[in-house]
């Protein structure tokens, strides 16, 4: 099983997210280049988090045409798990693999800092193992990762259980005090109809120890590893 | 006219449906500054482009729907001076 973690010009979070599958899951993971365009002999791809491209324009604009985005567009199609991180999500909104998009923090600043996501849905191979799991801890860090959506789109996200993560408080109440960046419906993380593909703003890839305040990040992607394999299940 | 340069105006804002905390935090400062009747702010980008033979229209508008502004949060016009 190899994992790819996709490389842009001002990606960012590539070491953390390979990092943590390499070091946090102990699965094989590679690098691969914005340049490349085909993901043979991959199992999964992580576009990860950073200012790809310097945000130049919007967030992800200019990353979605890179020749990478082809193949991911492609593969996910075909049913390849991919997961978007931070920029990465942003990235995944841009390209149409998900829907709506990534706006300024309401609050107009960058917010860095531990939050608590209430898991919503096992339906996704990164949250089949979260069944009961209900309250999970890891970091945001960013400035543009207000979700917004039509109000049809919105409708069309929750009664198709596409709303994976919502920002809550630490006993998994969704409130508005515990939103920290003014996301529609609270939404942290959403999914594409199929499952496959999910896109959200906090950080996986930076709890995946305990020396980073979190490990549950590695329920995640332990989560994919094994929906990949169940043989590995660990 | 040789050597002249058509320029192309692209101008992106937010759409009314989104919130622009930008454009309020601007509101609010114009009116600490004394502009007090000023009611809404909002925040956009300019784009220009210059050609030195007219761009393809079809192709221009192709480009402004997706790489200069995001349909779902933004809209553009497009102005040739």
């Amino acid at each position: 099983m190899k994992i790819a973690v996709v490389q842009f010009p001002g990606s960012n979070c590539d070491q953390d997210s390979l990092r943590a599958m390499t070091d946090g899951i102990h699965v094989e993971a590679q690098y691969i280049w914005h340049k490349e365009t085909s993901l043979s002999g991959f199992d999964a791809v992580v576009v990860p988090g950073g200012f790809s491209y310097g945000d130049y324009l919007r967030c992800g604009a200019i990353a979605r045409f890179s020749p990478i985005m082809r193949a991911v567009v492609r593969s996910a199609h075909d049913g390849l798990p991919v997961i978007g991180i931070c920029n990465g999500f942003q990235i995944l909104c841009e390209a149409g693999l998900l829907p709506g998009a990534l706006i300024r923090n309401k609050s107009l600043r960058f917010v860095c800092k531990p939050v608590w996501l209430r898991v919503e849905t096992a339906e996704t191979p990164f949250t089949a193992n979260l069944k009961g799991q209900n309250v999970l801890r890891m970091p945001i860090a960013h400035g543009e990762g207000s979700y917004f959506a039509d109000e049809g789109t919105l409708d069309a996200l929750e009664s198709k259980e596409q709303v994976v993560f919502r920002y809550a408080d630490e006993s998994g109440n969704v409130t508005a005090e515990s939103n920290p960046n003014g996301s529609l419906h609270n939404i942290a993380g959403i999914c594409n109809e199929e499952g496959n593909v999910m896109g959200m703003m906090p950080h996986p890839d930076r709890a995946w120890d305990e020396k980073l305040g979190s490990e549950d990040g590695k329920l995640l992607f332990g989560s994919l590893v094994e929906s990949l394999d169940p043989v590995l299940s660990r | 006219m040789v050597g002249a340069l058509m320029k192309v105006h692209v101008v992106v804002m937010p759409k009314q449906s989104v919130l622009d905390p930008q454009g309020v935090a601007v509101k609010n400062a114009l009116r600490d500054l004394g502009l007090d009747t000023v009611d809404s702010v909002r925040v956009g980008k300019l784009l220009e482009l210059e050609f030195k033979t007219p761009p393809d229209d079809a192709k221009l508008e192709e480009v402004c729907r997706d790489l200069l502004s995001n349909p779902v949060i933004e809209d553009y016009s497009i102005r040739r001076d």
